[in-house]
């Protein structure tokens, strides 16, 4: 049961690496003068919308949560609309952390917000997709004996991973190298999907190696 | 014409110019363009003296493309055929000289110092013939200060005054036979060497640096030379013929003078860029001595078997004695005292003695615990606990460390300092909520895997927000560094008066005194919150009347300075008393407070409802009622009857008790007043709206304590007495980031000199008061905190909710003297143990070193180890500097604080005494 249930957990991580991985080879087929670093901000759209998508088809498909009940289509429509509102608020507190941890307030606000889409993307979206717009759940979800399933567990390790990542990310800003990487956002956005990238890949194997000292208490 | 850094240099200082932007490293071709369309119509106009030149395309195109590309090879023929036809636009009495500033690396940068980045090639190119007939194969190096005498000379003009270089003696040949020529060589040798023989002389009247003997014999060489000269010229002056053995003896001569030259270059070289490594490295290890030190004087003070005689009294006793034998030892051989030395190694002696004495206590500690190993294992288990909480403050502070060697980081630490703390105070709200401190206990009819929130945990997340706004916004207030290109510093740093827009002017100054009226009046309202503004003692009583009157004259002072000159013609008089009177009252009363504050630091109210207990209800107890009493009788029964019947319901038995106000926050009151006198005099340091920061540097302060009593009373299973190392890192932080918050950089240009003139318009007589003013400016945010580091261990305890059955008697202390069966709140739980008090005081200061400590030490193997980097002395020395002026500033000021303390601690006792027999 268990080792079905990481080999499922793999091959989600595994397409969700490989999406990723595709936005950065893809779209410089269709897109005139497309590059990671030159057109940062269209790359930070694409990103986020395939990783979006990705991680919503998995939800369907995968099913990792499945409750017994039976769920009316309204009640699935103001989940959806939650699900909107919640990650839209998220994206506004990611901004406002990131400005008040010292990005610029009003110059390339765009750049800052669109970072802050990309790392809801990959931390509530991942969320949302697995545990719904419950902040309760979350909370359990994300404390020291609150997971219930490889499923959360490996939301914790990815979630934590993409924000340790755009944390590092922040580094190298101030150093004089001139790179190209260095411009606000794109060292802390490489950070994050690097972080995120490492996290999908990290998550199965732990769990792997943890199988014997992971139970979890029944629901 | 070309790098308009030249104009930056010396501006408004040529005849005519030409300037390109040189800043944009990636453009190729702007100035060398600009130079080409204007160099051959100035050359053949012949309006000149001396025409520079600088190109920049080559020096660019190393850095975007590197040597071998391409492009370098079209701008390197671009300069060969610019000199081609340069050279035919010259006249036969001018000379050309080409050459590069610096060469490059295989990368095409330049900065630091390998060979090829220091080698560059010069052309020299006259159309008379310079050099004889004999060109040299491998012409010599020439060192780049070579050419400061020679192109002087060449101009005609006097050679600069400190230079040390030698004069190009091909360039001097003049035209004739070989014995004028090198008569003409000789006099331009004389002339440099008189300009370097009278500047060593008077650079050794001020400084000593340079070594004697050396001195005398460049001296002696200089002399010997010049005699000889003038017997040649007068050999000459004669008319004797040229003849083969007066040649050879200008070419001694020459030589001569040539050595003399090298030898005062290579002297002053050696004494000016001179390390002592081992110097260097004993004094790191000293440092990293220390800092052991105090980790281990910290653990050893959490024992509680610390005993002064061998931890302090020994060390102390040998440290001494060190000195007083190396002194005996100086005294009998004569030689130079060196405190320096004497002083270091007496220090390394007490830190020995000190490892020593702990190191066989420990051995004797672990041989007794070595009978019961279960103990010994227990101990190992909670020692490795203890260190993973150690974890997240160690590992911010190191990256601190870190960031320390690289000088970009250095030069960017305005917003590290911010980064690290906000980082370091978010993961500590996350692990407090992955351990599930946070959530509230689970009742148990709820559906398992829900969890919700305490309210202490809504006011923590708060607390938070808050405290990252105030880093962002602390952010306002940066001065900058020239490093940092496009840098605006803040506008909030310049005076008023400097402000054109009146009405711009009158709403900061508003703004100013509001944010002034508001540190008083949050004093005040905290004061009166916790119950220490109630009683008569003479510190109350100025905290409610001179606080107010500082404010007013601080503001009074701010609008004399920010009006405008003109405005008050006619009461100049008035203006100049007022700009001296002011802050001189400022400073008096200010004074008079900390006096105060040390007379009598007890801002405790009492009411004693012992002598009330009514004379007429328990009429065998207390003093007949006086005359006035008898007037308002009614009420007075109706209240003592009232009292009494609470006493008697209360315990059921009589009894008398105390009520003091304040009496649980005594300390942080005495320590909160003290800041704030302190914050007044720093404030009027600082122009005008730096207010604004200090307003914010108090909140902040408050706002980070708060955070530690939440934190504190979240995790629960905290000792009280022990103050976590995340808060001791956090208040360190928090200093550093305002030292940048109001307006300083670790650079000398960025001091603000004007701090010395506050109150002192005419200029100081000595140097003591305006250095004290200007440090306490630059070091004000490291004063502020040291002082207030204290805080740190009373805050959890001036927080701590009292209990729910004394929901009644909110934030007042009870103190009962007949029965001690009530426990003793908030502060007054420090004095149960006052041995653990003191020790808890002692950690806390041994922590707050060494963290202070580690960051010296890291700037000290920062500069130590970079000691040869391009940036040593613009980024690391002057950081090594501040850092260590700041370290000595914080260690002052963080022993008065903890005597502060000590000082209330005494007073409450004495308090405590005299309301015994009472």
């Amino acid at each position: 049961m268990k080792d079905t249930e990481i080999k499922r957990l793999l091959s989600a991580h595994i397409v969700s690496v490989l999406s990723i991985s595709l936005t950065t080879i893809v779209p410089p087929l269709f897109l005139e003068n497309f590059s990671v670093l030159g057109t940062h901000l269209i790359w930070l759209c694409i990103c986020s919308i395939c990783v979006t998508t990705v991680n919503i088809i998995l939800y369907i498909i995968l099913k990792p949560n499945p409750s017994s009940k039976r769920i009316s289509f309204a009640h699935k429509v103001t989940k959806f609309l939650k699900c909107c509102v919640f990650f839209f608020i998220s994206c506004i507190l990611f901004h406002g952390i990131i400005v008040l941890y010292g990005a610029p307030l009003i110059e390339s606000v765009l750049e800052t917000f669109l970072f802050a889409v990309l790392l809801s993307t990959f931390t509530t979206l991942h969320c949302l997709c697995m545990l719904g717009p419950n902040i309760q759940a979350w909370i359990r979800v994300f404390s020291k004996n609150g997971a219930m399933s490889i499923w959360d567990n490996s939301l914790q390790i990815t979630t934590m991973c993409s924000i340790v990542g755009a944390w590092l990310g922040a580094f190298p800003i101030p150093l004089d190298w001139d790179r190209p990487w260095q411009i606000w956002p794109i060292s802390c956005s490489l950070g994050a999907t690097f972080g995120y990238v490492a996290g999908l890949i990290i998550a199965p194997l732990w769990i792997y190696w943890n199988r014997k000292q992971l139970t979890y208490k029944s629901r | 014409m070309g790098d308009d850094t030249w104009d930056g240099l010396f501006p408004q200082k040529f005849f005519r110019s030409y300037f390109f932007p040189s800043f944009n490293v990636k453009d190729l071709h702007t100035v060398d363009d600009g130079i080409l369309q204007h160099l051959y119509p100035t050359v053949d106009g012949g309006e000149w003296d001396l025409l520079i030149a600088h190109f920049l395309g080559v020096d660019h195109c190393g850095h975007k493309h590197g040597p071998d590309h391409p492009e370098m090879a079209k701008k390197l023929t671009q300069m060969n055929e610019m000199l081609r036809s340069l050279v035919d636009h010259l006249g036969n009495d001018t000379l050309l000289l080409v050459a590069g500033d610096h060469g490059m690396t295989e990368t095409g940068d330049h900065g630091g110092d390998s060979e090829k980045e220091v080698n560059a090639a010069l052309f020299v190119y006259s159309k008379t013939p310079l050099f004889g007939a004999h060109l040299p194969e491998e012409p010599e190096t020439i060192p780049q200060v070579n050419l400061v005498p020679t192109l002087a000379l060449l101009l005609g003009v006097p050679i600069p005054y400190g230079n040390i270089g030698e004069v190009m003696a091909e360039l001097f040949l003049g035209d004739g036979a070989a014995a004028s020529a090198a008569l003409s060589q000789l006099s331009a040798y004389r002339i440099n060497a008189r300009q370097v023989d009278r500047f060593l002389h008077s650079y050794s009247l001020a400084a000593q640096d340079l070594p004697a003997e050396r001195l005398r014999h460049l001296q002696e060489l200089f002399s010997a030379a010049m005699e000889e000269h003038y017997r040649l010229l007068a050999q000459v002056r004669e008319g004797l013929p040229a003849s083969p053995e007066l040649e050879a003896r200008l070419g001694r001569l020459v030589g001569r003078f040539q050595r003399y030259l090298r030898e005062a270059r290579a002297v002053c070289m050696e004494s000016w860029a001179r390390f002592h490594p081992l110097r260097m490295v004993a004094g790191c290890a000293l440092i990293a001595a220390s800092c052991l030190l105090c980790c281990v004087a910290s653990e050893l003070a959490a024992a509680l078997d610390f005993s002064y005689r061998s931890r302090l009294l020994y060390p102390l006793l040998w440290g001494l004695a060190v000195a007083a034998v190396l002194g005996l030892g100086h005294l009998l051989t004569r030689e130079g005292l060196d405190l320096i030395l004497v002083l270091s190694w007496s220090a390394a002696a007490s830190q020995l003695a000190f490892f020593w004495h702990s190191w066989g206590r420990r051995s004797r500690r672990a041989h007794l615990a070595g009978v019961q190993p279960p103990v010994a294992s227990a101990g190992l288990w909670q020692r490795l606990r203890a260190w993973q909480g150690l974890v997240l403050p160690m590992g911010i502070l190191f990256i601190r460390c870190c960031a320390m060697f690289s000088d970009s980081f250095v030069v960017a630490e305005a917003r590290v300092a911010p980064f690290l703390l906000a980082s370091l105070a978010i993961l500590l709200v996350g692990k407090l909520h992955w351990h599930g401190r946070l959530t509230a206990p689970k009742a148990p009819k709820q559906p398992p895997g829900s969890a919700f929130y305490q309210k202490e945990s809504w006011q923590l997340l708060c607390l938070l927000a808050v405290l990252l706004a105030c880093l962002r916004l602390s952010g306002l207030f940066h001065q900058c560094r020239e490093e940092i290109p496009h840098c605006q510093p803040s506008s909030f740093l310049a005076p008023l008066a400097s402000l054109q827009n009146t009405q711009a002017k009158n709403l900061f100054y508003l703004l100013c005194v509001a944010s002034l009226a508001g540190l008083v009046y949050a004093v005040r309202r905290w004061l009166r919150h916790y119950g220490n503004l109630n009683s008569t003692s003479p510190l109350v009583l100025f905290v409610r009347w001179a606080f107010p009157l500082a404010a007013v004259w601080i503001a009074c002072y701010w609008a004399v300075t920010s009006g405008a000159e003109d405005t008050l013609g006619k009461l100049q008089e008035l203006v100049q008393v007022a700009l001296v009177g002011f802050p001189r009252a400022v400073y008096g009363l200010a004074s008079l407070g900390l006096l105060l504050a040390l007379w009598t630091p007890v801002t405790v109210f009492v009411k004693d409802s012992r002598e009330s207990v009514g004379p007429i209800v328990t009429p065998y107890q207390g003093a007949p009622s006086s005359q006035a009493d008898l007037q308002h009788v009614i009420p007075q029964i109706y209240r003592r009857m009232q009292e009494s019947l609470k006493s008697q319901l209360d315990r059921g038995h009589r009894r008398a008790t105390v009520a003091a106000y304040g009496l649980g926050s005594v300390y942080s009151a005495t320590l909160v007043i003290v800041l704030n006198l302190l914050g007044f005099l720093l404030l009027i340091l600082h122009s005008e709206r730096m207010s604004l920061a200090f307003l914010l540097l108090f909140l902040e302060a408050f706002v980070l304590l708060r955070i530690h009593a939440c934190v504190v009373s979240l995790a629960g299973d905290a000792e009280p007495f022990v103050v976590p190392w995340y808060a001791v890192t956090a208040w360190v932080f928090a200093a550093t980031q305002f030292f940048y918050s109001t307006g300083h950089q670790p650079i000398f240009p960025a001091i603000h000199w004007n701090a010395a003139f506050v109150g002192f318009q005419e200029g100081h007589s000595t140097h003591l008061l305006p250095a004290v003013l200007v440090g306490a400016n630059t070091f004000a945010s490291h004063i502020l905190f040291a002082v207030g580091c204290p805080l740190l261990l009373l805050w959890p305890f001036v927080c701590e909710a009292p209990n729910s059955q004394r929901r009644k008697l909110k934030k007042e202390l009870r103190e009962e003297l007949q029965e001690q069966e009530e426990e003793p709140m908030m502060e007054m739980r420090l004095r149960e143990s006052p041995e653990r008090f003191s020790a808890a005081l002692l950690q806390l200061g041994l922590k707050y070193l060494f963290v202070l400590g580690v960051q010296l030490l890291a700037c000290v193997w920062a500069a130590m180890i970079l000691r040869r980097h391009l940036m040593v002395w613009k980024v690391f020395a002057p950081k090594f500097l501040f850092e260590a002026l700041g370290f000595m500033v914080s260690s002052i000021c963080l022993l008065l604080g903890i005597f502060l303390v000590m000082r209330v601690d005494c007073a409450v006792s004495a308090w405590f005494e005299q309301l015994q027999p009472r």
